[in-house]
């Protein structure tokens, strides 16, 4: 059994359609909408602020404190319990990771910059989208960050390289594996991998690269959101 | 122990030298010690020593219901304590972010290896399976827990022995059968670090307290591989993730040796 085409019809180097929106909430220091296929992200920055509880304060550098949550409804099948869990804790801390090298922290020392990745609906990839959608909500706080980041999956579904699985590609049965990677968007450093699933050393290579022109697309549609709306309407 | 900025230059100045402070090179491991059977009561367990890093590991097997959603799978679950006796730094307590992230990655590479035929730990579709828990217990950490840990998971599985099932599907534990756990693939982590651009496998504390990034690679064999984990705060280029991943590669060999 082969994969030859794929579930939904894309190309094997095509992403699901995206639409991402700056600002969706209003009480927010900056905030994103970003959807891709059927998974949808919500980004929300607060801060930079005063650093609470007050003994985790840092007086050399502020800190990125990412707190990512799949809402209770946001998957099929079983409800999600609310509250963090192994995986959420675990995602948290390889988000705040690959947004360390891009963000200047050191010109916030005692602060924290909170950022609440939520996950309304689920159908694989979140991390990714909650990367791609914090990305905006920081540059929409205005936080000062030397380079944009997009993030993907990448992966391999039976013997098929493929960017951007969706959840009937991670679950095929022949077996799949799964790259979530996050490529910054001028020096296309890797500041976020992980991965299950068998692939060899070139295999790897290659999806890297085919991350990198996955990620200037997702950066184009990600700049376009924040142009769309802080660009001034005639 | 608290490490300034000096000390990081003076140790990235001398692994430029590839010279480290136990006279190691910047690809060479520590000696490695497995020993297995060090828990009697566990169904299966081993003890890993890498220098002066001491984990244990135990496997625990159950006799439960499987999950809705894989009635015909057994469980398998990894749980990673970092006990206060192993480092000033562990406290008691919630677990960590660092020792849900072992256990999350040392998890990944035995789930994603296939190492475990879950479907084989099926006895009964919806009523009964074995489930497979596996605990890491930090000794001492004297750096590199992440791949003593994954050494000592794979190695309490060899090791690990079915007890008895009764006819009523009861679990005698006191009645060890010779029925070993169906271990058909043995992935074996490796965790690269960088510090400033230089690469070194193995660190000790100190050297992965000035860690800029570090890459763990899950190897089943020479060439494949079934899980990784970047962790750390600087950004790798491709070429530093290639060069990476064929150094785990190399020392997976290594490892592999040693079990």
């Amino acid at each position: 059994m082969s994969y030859t085409k794929r579930n939904d019809g894309r190309k094997f180097d095509e992403i699901r359609p995206i639409e991402a929106e700056a600002g969706v909430i209003k009480s927010a220091d900056g905030s994103a909408r970003f959807k891709i296929g059927k998974t949808v992200a919500f980004a929300t920055v607060r801060g930079p602020r005063e650093m609470f509880p007050r003994f985790m304060k840092n007086p050399k550098r502020g800190v990125l404190r990412v707190h990512y949550q799949m809402m209770p409804f946001s998957g099929v099948g079983d409800r999600i319990r609310p509250g963090p869990n192994r995986r959420a804790k675990e995602i948290s801390m390889v988000t705040a990771n690959a947004f360390s090298e891009v963000i200047d922290l050191e010109s916030y020392p005692n602060s924290v910059i909170d950022v609440f990745i939520d996950i309304p609906q689920a159908d694989a990839g979140t991390r990714c989208a909650g990367i791609s959608a914090a990305a905006i909500a920081l540059a929409d706080a205005g936080i000062p960050m030397k380079e944009m980041i997009g993030s993907v999956a990448v992966g391999k579904v039976g013997d098929k390289l493929a960017v951007d699985l969706d959840y009937s590609e991670e679950a095929y049965e022949g077996g799949a594996a799964d790259i979530p990677v996050a490529i910054t968007s001028r020096t296309k450093k890797v500041s976020l991998l992980q991965m299950d699933g068998d692939v060899t050393r070139e295999e790897l290579n290659e999806l890297l690269e085919k991350a990198k022109v996955s990620c200037a697309q997702i950066n184009d549609i990600q700049k376009k959101a924040l142009k769309d709306k802080y660009e001034v309407k005639k | 122990m608290i490490i300034n900025q000096e000390m990081k230059n003076h140790i990235i100045k001398a692994l430029k030298k590839d010279l480290r402070f136990d006279g190691r090179k910047k690809e060479e491991f520590r000696d490695i010690k497995v020993e297995y059977d060090v828990a009697g009561s566990a169904e299966g367990s081993a003890k890993v020593t890498i220098g002066d890093t001491i984990v244990m590991a135990g496997i625990k097997l159950g006799m439960e219901k499987p999950y809705p959603d894989t009635p015909n799978e057994g469980m398998l679950m990894v749980n990673a304590e970092f006990m206060p006796m192993a480092s000033p730094d562990f406290e008691s307590g919630p677990p960590s972010i660092a020792s849900i992230e072992l256990a999350r990655v040392v998890d990944r590479g035995i789930r994603e290896s296939k190492s475990i035929d879950v479907k084989d730990l099926c006895i009964e579709p919806k009523e009964k399976a074995w489930s497979v828990g596996i605990d890491i217990i930090t000794i001492n950490d004297g750096g590199n827990l992440m791949d003593a840990a994954g050494l000592a998971a794979l190695a309490a599985l060899k090791s690990a022995t079915f007890p008895k099932l009764n006819k009523d599907g009861s679990v005698d534990y006191k009645e060890k059968t010779d029925k070993k756990l169906p271990l058909v693939k043995e992935p074996i982590m490796v965790t690269v670090h960088m510090i400033g651009e230089e690469l070194i496998v193995d660190p000790i504390s100190r050297e992965e307290k000035c860690s800029d990034a570090r890459l763990s690679v899950s190897a089943i064999d020479d060439k494949t591989m079934c899980a990784m984990q970047k962790s750390g705060e600087k950004a790798l280029t491709t070429e530093q993730v290639d060069k990476m991943v064929k150094l785990a590669f190399e020392k997976s060999k290594e490892l592999r040796k040693r079990l």
